[in-house]
């Protein structure tokens, strides 16, 4: 445990040292501040519009689903698509490049305390962009009576998604002494799991089906509906689980043991 | 303390290390000597354990670095050719996060990167961001992080590149004052460098060990006859013939004239000192002595016969062509 904290601490004091943090979180924090504005915005002209017609449909009009929802479901996926491969492409392309894997990988600490003490550090830096998401969301209860439950369980459900982004970016990030290649690969190959579901649109079968349960935005459905299902949780873990295992494979192959 | 057993591997299929094998006892420091792309660091990576050979084993401390790594990596302090610093770290931050990971106690840990940054002579960057630092400083501190953790075994792929002739005397001080209580292993292509601080040499060529022994035992084998250069003026003729004359000289060669000088070269017997005799003959004689040294086979030449051609070959030749040429002259 000392050799994952030594590493993770390492890991995020790296992220803090470079702008890479700053940029991401600032890159955040503008989208999803604005996302969360027009949605906000838009809200209130809508119930305002509903009241002056005798507020009909009013009760249904809630602000989780109007502006909650959205805003997880369609923004901040699509924000953590673009940013994740920003926070994972260095963890080993830049340990490659400066050859400072040669000391991590002759250092008495197993592939996998590295391993996971790089997830973990990645995973703290996500973490405070959940966070400042709190920080817009937070004030809806300021001035409004959202529920709090549904809101749990699509923050759970949104860690849970950048959590698996992380862990197959960090994959990625092994193959290559090139962040950019890293980042761009990264990039690419989220956008393809994000959008596997698509299939469902065009073909059905058990091909599709496959397919569309591999998606990452199939199992986040649930969550941002405010339900946490056993389903998409043992999914999400087991993409991280995924993603941790290929890392290792891979760092076994650089070693030439494979 | 180290035990290199038939090493072979293989990238692919270039053969990059051949059925290398070597001990290296405790406390002594080894060469390990080779021109560029011989298998050098192919060789220090797999005794690290951050490559994996394609067969064969290394043992550090007792310890199979395949079966056990993490015991034999607690052995081991590595500083690869490129000194492995996180440039966005002050050295301290550094030394402080490789301790924590080579398990240095935490209650011992400010001392330690105290005594280290004292013996590789960087207290004084101790709070520089290493990405600031010169290439000379960035190499002690690599050497440093390979020492945080007291080691019995050092292993430095060229400890001493890019640094300056100052720097360069005061890193080869430092390995040799590890002798005896650490093993090291180092690696170089600068030859002097094996002469200074090595007790034992290895020389490697296209994978394969290609000669073994102290470097005076490497000299000694492999030169078949001492050797003396000359630069006298007069008359060249008589001067061989004289030269010819004194006791313990094979034979006389010319190399070079210019003017009236003549430079020759002197094969005299193994072992033989005819230095005073040849200059008492030519100030006998009324010739000007110029110059007279001896031209003793050096480590360059040694490395280079032996990195060109096979060793056995090569001494065979040697000898057979100095017994010829006496012949003659006899």
């Amino acid at each position: 445990m000392r050799n994952i904290l030594a590493v993770a601490g390492k890991e995020l004091r790296a992220y803090f040292h470079s702008p890479i943090a700053y940029l991401v979180m600032a890159v955040y924090a503008v989208l999803c501040g604005f996302f969360f504005y027009s949605f906000t915005a838009t809200y209130v002209v809508q119930t305002f519009r509903m009241q002056a017609m005798g507020g009909m449909g009013m009760p249904n009009m809630t602000i989780n689903d109007y502006v909650i929802r959205p805003l997880f479901e369609g923004v901040l996926t699509i924000v953590l698509l673009l940013l994740i491969p920003l926070i994972t492409m260095r963890l080993y392309a830049e340990e490659k490049r400066s050859g400072t894997i040669e000391l991590l990988l002759t250092s008495p600490v197993t592939d996998f305390q590295i391993i996971a003490g790089k997830f973990l550090g990645a995973l703290l830096l996500f973490g405070t962009m959940i966070v400042i998401t709190f920080g817009f969301v937070g004030t809806l209860f300021l001035y409004g009576n959202p529920s709090a439950k549904p809101l749990i369980a699509q923050a759970v459900g949104l860690f849970l998604f950048g959590a698996s982004l992380l862990a197959l970016g960090m994959w990625i990030s092994t193959f290559t002494k090139n962040q950019i290649i890293a980042a761009v690969v990264s990039f690419a190959a989220f956008l393809l799991i994000y959008v596997l579901d698509w299939v469902t649109a065009y073909s059905n079968g058990p091909v599709s089906s496959v397919l569309s349960y591999m998606s990452l935005t199939t199992h986040f459905d649930a969550f941002a509906k405010g339900v946490v299902d056993l389903k998409d949780l043992v999914y999400y873990l087991s993409v991280i689980a995924l993603g941790i295992f290929l890392t290792s494979r891979s760092v076994e192959a650089l070693k030439g043991r494979i | 303390m180290i035990q290199v057993e038939n090493l072979t591997k293989r990238y692919g299929p270039t053969l990059a290390v051949s059925d290398v094998s070597f001990d290296v006892q405790k406390g002594e420091i080894l060469g390990f000597l080779g021109p560029n792309g011989a298998g050098k660091t192919t060789t220090m990576r797999i005794i690290t354990g951050f490559l994996s050979p394609s067969s064969g084993r290394v043992r550090v401390a007792g310890y199979d670095v395949a079966e056990e790594p993490i015991e034999a990596k607690k052995c081991l302090g590595y500083l690869p050719e490129n000194p492995p610093v996180y440039t966005d770290m002050t050295v301290n931050e550094y030394l402080a996060f490789v301790g924590r990971i080579k398990g240095v106690p935490r209650s011992e840990l400010k001392k330690r990167i105290g005594e280290v940054a004292e013996k590789c002579s960087i207290a004084d960057v101790q709070h520089r961001q290493i990405g600031k630092l010169s290439k000379g400083y960035r190499q002690r501190v690599g050497l440093a992080q390979a020492l945080i953790h007291n080691p019995a075994v050092l292993i430095l792929d060229e400890p001493t590149a890019g640094l300056d002739p100052k720097q360069i005397i005061e890193t080869r001080e430092l390995i040799k004052s590890l002798a005896g209580q650490h093993t090291v292993i180092l690696s170089t292509h600068i030859l002097p460098e094996v002469s200074k601080t090595c007790q034992r040499v290895v020389v490697i060529n296209k994978g394969t060990v290609v000669a073994m022994g102290a470097p005076e035992e490497l000299t000694a084998r492999l030169q078949g006859y001492g050797s003396v250069l000359v630069t006298v003026e007069g008359p060249a003729p008589e001067i061989m013939g004289k030269l010819q004359a004194v006791p313990g000289v094979n034979l006389v060669e010319p190399v070079e004239a210019t003017g009236a000088r003549v430079t020759l070269e002197v094969h005299t017997e193994k072992n033989r000192d005819v230095r005073a005799d040849l200059a008492r003959a030519i100030v006998e004689s009324g010739w000007g002595l110029f110059e007279l040294k001896t031209s003793g086979m050096s480590l360059e030449d040694i490395f280079l016969k032996l990195t060109t051609r096979d060793l056995g070959e090569e001494a065979a030749h040697a000898e057979a062509a100095a017994s010829a040429k006496t012949e003659v002259v006899n």
